[in-house]
């Protein structure tokens, strides 16, 4: 018995596959079972972290439903993953709350955001909001730049606190030893197969979807996603290292760096979650965990807006568009950075982090062997 | 009006109204190979397969490799595996009951299906370092059966075979041994006559027909469990050697291993079976031992043990052995039952506990010391008993006392239809049918006639498949 009931159904389905093994060539979820015979609340959790819902182990399994045996690997992992994350979510009662709603409590919180800023402008002055402002420190004219980074800074403070803390549950939980750490070359291995996406690739045909036809998009989505989303966050970095090394203040010209960064990952902030969300609506009922569709749509809601208010900001920062694309901007922002806990983005966290433990595991074996 | 009528009526007319040059029965692999081909070779085909698209693919779907000459190591097997020492292994497994022609026919046909099957989109996975020491004689799919005829039935929808699942053919017009048209039953159009100028015949054997075990075995067949489809019903096999084509093979004769008692009757697959009998003993139900459990290593001999227990009364037995050796074979999916007295177990299978005491009493004295090595033919063995343990033997002191109950399960018969080597079927007066084609499991006998060697069932499916397809396609288009 186990703590959940989706981590029984898990602990079955590996008692099943375990005595199958046909999968083991598809992921590194079957050989990191193979490993083991029995399965703790940790292993599961771990396994169901390392499965990217590839869906390939579906499409091949001759005992998926209707089969008697009811095997259904990537949403049985797809559910205890999402579960996972509320039960090493810190602090605790945030976790449950979130995964529920989590579309609207991410645009509620970006509205919300962006009216608090709006109104925060608005005290100040109403003419700031609507009028052109250009050149350097335009933006802070609408808010100083100390109000600007005090607010953002705690934000993304408070979600590192929050995603430190739960990661170390998760490390321990997974059965690494306290205080126990990766080598380097299981954490470059992972860095390479988490950076690729090595195991969305159904062993080699590709991602399921729609149908039994494997296809490849959600692999170039979901690129797209993370690769726009690191662009964007060193755009930010580069920005603020002008702005306190250099004296250099937003907004930049359009062929500086900074511009050049957040321009390209905006892009790519607005392609991937469009893919990725038109490509969840496709994606086969019996492929997906329903329940949690909320949390996986808010998070790409949440990339989205990001993404898209940015390139507004940067196509309109000239006109009298400028305050409010700004403060929906600086709305998104921050609430991408306070959900971030709580939602879908740790899911790339846990799962470089199962890549990391199997990486380890793997070397184990070969030293033993 | 008259043409509104008929475009209605052609919008409405199902896609087999039209002619094609080659109807396939069956959706398995044989029946795949067989549809590839003969559609690359220029033939308009249809492939009716009686089971509804999930079961598509009858036993195929719980296959995992296939066995392939080859004259060199590959990226996926290791060392050559020449024809000779291919055919030399069917000598030895079928005691010489077997078409020399055609078995080597086909093992020379299989090297070269090691890349076609490829060509079809089918994709290896490195082999296996596991627990069945099969790397250099057999590929394994990537993925499993399964994902193997998901590839195929892509390649054959891309190529422009026409497929129809339940769609189960009911009769066959068959005229002085040709081939003339296919009653199919189907779910919404009922009853309808499909002529084609060709036939391939890959609808399977006849292992899910209790009725039709039970005219061979008995009564015993009742305890069989079925390893694979519900649906190779043998209805195919059967109409065609009521309609004159030659028979192969001996109906007793299939593939029987012993797995799990607790596996579901019908398509409990690969994962009911056990491969703990070479670390402790095998007894029946009056818990006595019936064969010698060491006699060769376990892939070698695990096709044996569905008829040793067919044989015992009841057709059941149960493999017993203690917990110094649980984690030595394959986890199972069903968990072993446990006693922490040889008593209590016995009282757990419903056995006589002072019998079965009796017999682990003698057999653990008759056990005499060796060094234990379950990858070769070691020499602990017994002394004194009958039937002997010859290699492996360990004495069972250790609780808690652990047994599996297994039953027959069987994966496929070997009585079949006569074939030549274009794959075309032979009438009873020993001339070749004009334009019908056999491949797969209903073939199977010309090559079996007993005994298997792991892998060889999906050759035959393969080498036949693409023979038969490219003769009907050749027939249809001449
Ligand atoms: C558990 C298990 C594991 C196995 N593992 C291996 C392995 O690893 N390697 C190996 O070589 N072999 C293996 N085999 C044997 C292998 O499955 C068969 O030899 C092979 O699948 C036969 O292929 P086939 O195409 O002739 O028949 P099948 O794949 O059984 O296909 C027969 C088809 O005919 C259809 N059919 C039947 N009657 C009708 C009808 N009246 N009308 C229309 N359609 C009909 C069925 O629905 C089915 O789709 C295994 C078998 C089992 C059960
Ligand atoms: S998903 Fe199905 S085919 Fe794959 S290992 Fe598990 S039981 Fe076997
Ligand atoms: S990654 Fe794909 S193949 Fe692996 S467990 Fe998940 S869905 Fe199955």
């Amino acid at each position: 018995m186990h703590g959940t009931k989706i981590l029984d159904e898990a602990d079955r389905l590996m008692t099943v596959c375990n005595s199958c093994r046909y999968c083991e060539g598809l992921c590194a979820v079957f050989p990191a079972m193979e490993m083991r015979r029995a399965f703790s609340d940790g292993d599961l959790n771990y396994l169901a972290n390392l499965c990217h819902s590839c869906g390939a182990c579906y499409v091949d399994c001759q005992f998926s439903p209707p089969h008697e045996f009811n095997v259904n690997v990537p949403k049985t992992l797809a559910i205890a993953r999402a579960e996972s994350y509320a039960a090493y979510a810190w602090p605790r009662p945030l976790s449950g709350a979130f995964a529920r709603n989590g579309l609207v409590i991410s645009i509620v919180a970006a509205l919300s955001m962006a009216a608090f800023i709006l109104g925060f402008v608005a005290l100040n002055d109403r003419t700031v909001l609507f009028g052109v402002h250009t050149g350097p420190g335009a933006f802070y004219r609408l808010m100083p730049h100390n109000t600007m980074a005090a607010l953002f800074g705690a934000a993304l403070l408070y979600a590192i606190l929050a995603l430190v803390m739960s990661v170390r549950a998760f490390w321990r939980d997974i059965g690494d030893p306290i205080g126990g750490r990766a080598d380097g070359g299981s954490l470059l291995q992972a860095i390479r197969d988490a950076g690729e996406l090595r195991y969305l690739h159904g062993g080699g045909v590709g991602c399921f979807n729609e149908d039994d036809r494997p296809t490849d998009r959600r692999k170039l989505y979901h690129h797209l996603t993370f690769y726009g989303f690191l662009l964007c966050f060193a755009a930010t970095s580069v920005a603020t290292l002008y702005h306190y090394l250099l004296g250099r203040e937003a907004p930049y010209p359009l062929w500086d760096l900074p511009v050049v960064l957040g321009a390209l990952g905006g892009i790519g902030l607005i392609v991937g979650p469009i893919g990725l969300f038109v490509a969840k609506m496709r994606r086969a009922p019996e492929l997906l965990d329903q329940e949690r569709y909320g949390m996986d749509v808010g998070f790409i809601a949440m990339l989205f807006l990001t993404g898209a208010t940015g390139m507004a900001l940067l196509i309109l920062r000239e006109t009298a568009a400028m305050g409010p694309l700004l403060a929906l901007h600086l709305g998104a922002v921050f609430a991408l950075f306070i959900t971030m806990p709580y939602g879908k983005f740790v899911h790339g966290i846990y799962r470089f982090l199962a890549l990391v433990r199997y990486a380890k595991e793997r070397r184990a074996e070969m030293i033993a062997e | 009006m008259n043409s509104v009528v008929s475009i209605l009526n052609g919008a409405i007319t199902p896609v087999t109204s039209k002619r094609y040059d080659v109807l396939v029965i069956g959706g398995g692999n044989a029946a795949l190979c067989a549809a590839i081909a003969a559609r690359r070779g220029g033939a308009s085909v249809l492939v009716l397969e009686g089971a509804p698209k999930f079961y598509r693919g009858g036993n195929t779907r719980h296959t995992r490799n296939m066995r392939c000459a080859h004259d060199a190591a590959t990226k996926i097997l290791t060392g050559p595996y020449t024809e000779d020492e291919f055919w030399e292994d069917l000598l030895r497994v079928t005691g010489g009951q077997t078409d020399e022609v055609l078995a080597r026919h086909m093992i020379r046909e299989s090297k070269d299906i090691l890349n076609w099957i490829v060509e079809q989109g089918v994709r290896w996975q490195p082999s296996l370092g596991g627990t069945l020491s099969l790397g250099r004689t057999n590929s394994f799919f990537l993925g499993g059966g399964r994902a193997m005829l998901n590839a195929l039935y892509l390649t054959a929808e891309r190529l422009g075979v026409d497929v129809e699942y339940d769609a189960e053919v009911t009769d066959l017009v068959i005229e002085d041994g040709m081939f003339l048209a296919a009653h199919v039953k189907r779910p919404i159009n009922g009853e309808t006559e499909i002529s084609a100028t060709s036939l391939v015949a890959a609808a399977g054997g006849f292992e899910a027909n209790i009725e039709w075990l039970k005219e061979h075995w008995g009564d015993a067949a009742d305890n069989f469990l079925i390893r694979g489809t519900p649906y190779n019903r043998g209805s195919i096999l059967k109409m065609l050697l009521g309609k004159g084509v030659q028979e192969i093979g001996d109906p007793t004769q299939c593939h029987a291993v012993a797995i799990d008692a607790r596996a579901p009757k019908f398509d409990g697959g690969i994962i009911t079976r056990h491969d703990s009998v070479v670390f402790g003993i095998v007894v029946n139900k009056h818990a006595e031992r019936f064969y010698d459990e060491g006699e060769d290593i376990w892939p070698k001999r695990y096709a044996i043990w569905g008829r040793l227990v067919a044989a015992q009364p009841d057709q059941i037995a149960y493999i017993i052995f203690d917990s110094t050796v649980v984690t030595s074979f394959m986890p199972t999916l069903f968990p072993p039952i446990a006693g922490q007295t040889v008593a209590e177990l016995a009282g757990k299978l419903g056995l006589d506990p002072a019998a079965l005491e009796n017999t682990i009493t003698d057999f653990n004295a008759a056990v005499r010391p060796g060094k234990f090595d379950h990858t070769i033919l070691d020499d602990c063995r017994t002394e004194g008993i009958t039937p002997p343990k010859t290699h492996w033997a360990r004495r069972i002191e250790t609780a808690p006392y652990l047994a599996y109950p297994v039953r027959p399960g069987i994966t496929f018969t070997y009585l079949g239809t006569r074939v030549n080597k274009e794959a075309r079927m032979l009438m009873k007066d020993g001339k070749p049918s004009a334009n019908m084609f056999a491949a797969g499991e209903i073939m199977a006998g010309n090559v079996l006639g007993k005994g298997y060697a792991a892998g060889i069932g999906m050759t035959i499916g393969s080498v036949f498949g693409r023979i038969a397809g490219r003769e009907a396609a050749k027939h249809a288009r001449n």
